[in-house]
């Protein structure tokens, strides 16, 4: 462990992680590998092959079963209240869905992103400080934006909804990002924008992006490197100068070499 | 960083305009509200003795009460049972006058339509009230009642249902000249019947829930002897009035239930 | 219609031809007993007086009634009946919510023991009567509106604990797990994401319960619990047939009124 910690420092790494469901679905089996500091990582693997149960093990919205995920060098398993709200905190997540309230503005949702450094009251009381507000407008702006600021989120376009997502997430001062397929239900056009969108953030704001995708193109066009899951287990893992077409189909076969 | 400066909200955002007004305007409701129906919590407290007394009573059930009201319980069910039948019986024509898809006369429609949201307005236990007056004291106030009740609910089931239907072997069948009633007997029918059935029994299981009290107003079945109970201060007899109402209710709802389902 | 017809005659089992026979059998034997089982007492005597008195009376309205300043006419009784309707509702739409949480399914649940107990106790009082429940009620604050309101207070969180803790069981979690995942606790979680996602639900089905308890606060005043319905039961007892008129037609004014209203907010909320 000391030997990985001062080699390439990794933000975060999987330590023979097992993840079994109550109903006895194997989500994980046996992950290892180590993700270091502002690199940007595609997930990609079959429906059900276990993307989003690995992305949620690493802001524990799931719980493992066996081994340890380490962030910063320090395991998670053990966090239990304010400690396991300020990791999350330090972690954006965007989601397929958006997962906005639909009925509050933009500018709210934006701001809600901020609930891990308030305190309960003044959440309640939508008492955000000015230059809170200020904040929120700037991440909306680096969204491109801030026209909406004020628009019921529900008004908004799919693309456009994500991208207030994605401002929600900048407002946590994310040291990673967590993103799961969030492209799945947008147009081709919308799509570049998100993905863009993240990219920029990896790029300027050094964060470290965690992409799942479906699509291997989107993942060789963003990726800086590419981990394949199959049923659970780790099948593939390529920078993505050493990426070939050949490597990625083999993640998407359903029988591993039989 | 130079960035645009943040614009302003429209003050109506600004200060919550909308949201404030709505709460003002329910809280000053609420307080004409209480001043008008003089409700006052502390009154309630201060009698809650009484009413814990009530309430002991009623957890001692009389079951020896429950031979007298068996054959008063038969009667509810009887009664809910033909109240409904004869107004859903009434509800078909006027269901199908009303549907926007079989009758082009938009005037007549509407009158219908109209006529129907009117006797739907008219509480159950008001009927009762007025029938009683009519035919004395007995079912036939109760059976009218549910009948009228049942007829304005079903009506707007029934033409609801009729508006989904598919239009496409009703046309067909008026190409080749069918009648208008070989039309509604082969064509429209068919596609309904069971939604027909399965609304009926919903109807039938919301009377048998009304048909428990009509009778406190003198329309029959179990409700009399609810009314007696009460009114002698027998609350352990209501206890089991109550009790019972309540299995006999939910005996029915289940095999409906359960019939609706087979059916859908 | 060739082909309908010859379905209908396809080859069937003896079973299959013959089982509608046991359902007409069914439908048959209770009809009788239903038909057999009811007094029925006929019409009155008067039955013909009556009526034709009454349909003079519904005809011409005691408009008089209308208002006539004693705060015992129509109108303030209306006005009255819709407070009886409206604090009964709120006041119910308040406690429901806790019982909405007790009642609602969650997925981490174990045998749903305490969501099942919570829709148990709401069934119970679902089907437990408003108007035994008014009678109570009179018993302990005496008769008038305010048995009235407790009344429907109490009954309508029967329906609306159902209808609240169905639309806690169907959200959508999305918000929730957004919060959640940024580092927000439970209460800033209810505060931020529950609440907004939930509430239009909560507050339609609230609308819908007061079109609803107007129509009881009409009527619990049979009983004495308050409203219109005390004036009308005692001008049906007195065979007023002008006053039963008018209190009818102010009655279906007022309920068409409210629907109407009712609807128009619902249908902004959504
Ligand atoms: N809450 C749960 N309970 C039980 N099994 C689950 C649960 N969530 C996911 N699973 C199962 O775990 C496996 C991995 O699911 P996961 O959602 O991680 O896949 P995925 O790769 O994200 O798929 P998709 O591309 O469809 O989102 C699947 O077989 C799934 O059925
Ligand atoms: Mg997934």
């Amino acid at each position: 462990m000391q030997a990985t910690a001062t080699q390439t420092n990794p933000i975060i790494s999987f330590k023979h992680v097992n993840k079994i469901y109550d109903n006895g679905t194997v989500g994980l089996k046996d992950i290892n590998f180590d993700i270091p500091r502002g690199q940007f990582l595609v997930v990609v693997g079959l429906s059900g092959a276990g993307k989003s149960t690995l992305l949620r093990t690493i802001n524990r919205m799931h719980e493992i079963t066996s081994g340890e995920v380490l962030v910063d060098n320090e395991s998670v398993s053990d966090y239990k209240g304010k400690a396991l709200r300020h990791l999350r905190r330090q972690i954006g997540m965007i989601f397929q869905n958006f997962n906005l309230v639909k009925r509050a503005t933009v500018e709210k949702n934006v701001l809600s992103g901020l609930v891990g450094y308030y305190p309960t009251w003044r959440c309640v009381l939508g008492l955000f400080t000015p230059h809170d507000r200020k904040r929120a407008f700037q991440a909306l702006d680096r969204v491109s934006l801030t026209k909406k600021l004020f628009s019921r989120a529900d008004e908004l376009s799919g693309g456009q909804q994500q991208r207030v997502a994605i401002a929600r997430a900048l407002m946590q001062d994310p040291k990673i990002m967590l993103a799961d397929e969030p492209i799945a239900s947008l147009d081709p056009r919308t799509t570049k924008a998100v993905m863009d969108t993240l990219k920029r953030l990896n790029r300027e704001d050094g964060i470290t992006v965690i992409v799942n995708l479906h699509s291997v193109e989107l993942a060789r066009e963003y990726a800086d490197r590419i981990v394949g899951l199959r049923s659970g287990e780790l099948v593939y893992d390529e920078p993505i100068d050493q990426v070939t077409e050949a490597g990625l189909n083999q993640i998407y076969q359903t029988k591993p070499e039989a | 960083m130079s960035t645009p400066e943040i614009p302003q909200r429209p003050w109506r955002q600004r200060y919550h305009v909308s949201a404030i007004a709505w709460t003002v305007t329910i809280v000053v409701l609420l307080i004409l509200s209480s001043m008008a129906t003089g409700a006052n919590f502390g009154m309630f407290l201060a009698n809650i003795n009484q009413f814990t007394v009530l309430l002991v009573q009623m957890s001692h059930p009389a079951w020896a009460y429950l031979s007298v009201i068996i054959q008063p319980l038969y009667e509810t069910i009887q009664m809910a049972i033909l109240g409904t039948t004869i107004g859903a019986a009434f509800a078909i024509p006027f269901s199908l006058l009303a549907a926007s898809n079989l009758v082009g006369n938009q005037v007549l429609r509407n009158l219908i339509r109209l006529f129907l949201d009117l006797v739907r307005t008219l509480p159950d236990l008001l009927l009762a009230a007025i029938f009683v007056a009519v035919f004395g004291i007995g079912s036939t106030a109760g059976v009218i009642t549910l009948a009228i009740f049942s007829f304005g609910m079903v009506s707007k089931l029934f033409y609801e249902v009729i508006e989904t239907i598919d239009m496409g072997p009703l046309e067909a069948m008026k190409s080749v000249g069918a009648s208008k009633v070989t039309i509604i007997w082969y064509a429209v029918l068919p596609q309904i019947l069971n939604q027909f059935v399965s609304y009926f029994l919903y109807t039938l299981e919301i009377n048998v829930r009304a048909s428990t009290v009509l009778g406190y107003l003198g329309a029959g079945g179990i409700g009399v002897y609810l009314q007696r109970s009460l009114d002698q201060f027998n609350y352990s007899a209501t206890a089991v009035i109550i009790l019972a109402t309540l299995v006999v209710v939910m005996v029915i709802d289940g095999v409906s239930n359960h019939l609706r389902r087979v059916l859908l | 219609m060739q082909t309908t017809l010859s379905k209908e005659f396809a080859p069937r089992s003896l079973w299959q031809r013959w089982c509608w026979l046991i359902w007409v059998a069914i439908i048959i034997a209770i009809y009788a007993w239903a038909i057999g089982g009811l007094q029925f007492s006929g019409l009155q005597s008067s039955a013909k007086t009556v009526s034709d008195s009454i349909v003079k009376g519904l005809l011409h309205p005691d408009w008089a009634y209308v208002y006539n300043g004693s705060g015992e006419d129509l109108s303030s009784l209306t006005i009255q009946t819709l407070a009886i309707a409206f604090l009964g509702t709120i006041v119910s739409a308040v406690i429901s919510v806790p019982f909405a949480f007790w009642a609602a399914r969650t997925a981490h649940e174990r045998f749903y023991l305490r969501s099942g107990s919570g829709k148990v106790i709401l069934t119970l009082i679902r089907t437990f009567p408003e108007i035994v429940l008014a009678i109570m009620f009179i018993k302990a604050v005496g008769p008038g509106s305010y048995a009235g309101v407790l009344a429907i207070s109490i009954h309508s969180i029967g329906m609306l604990g159902k209808l609240f803790s169905e639309s806690l069981e169907n959200m959508d979690r999305g918000a929730e797990e957004a919060i959640t995942s940024a580092g927000g606790n439970a209460p800033q979680v209810f505060v931020l994401a529950t609440i907004p996602t939930i509430m239009p639900e909560f507050i339609s089905y609230t609308l819908y319960r007061f079109e609803i308890a107007v129509r009881s606060a009409s009527i619990l005043g049979m009983v004495g619990a308050g409203g219109i319905g005390t004036p009308m039961i005692f001008a049906i007892q007195t065979r007023n047939w002008p006053r039963v008129g008018i209190i009818l037609l102010g009655i279906i004014v007022m309920v068409l009124l409210i629907d109407t209203l009712s609807e128009q907010l619902r249908k902004r909320l959504i």
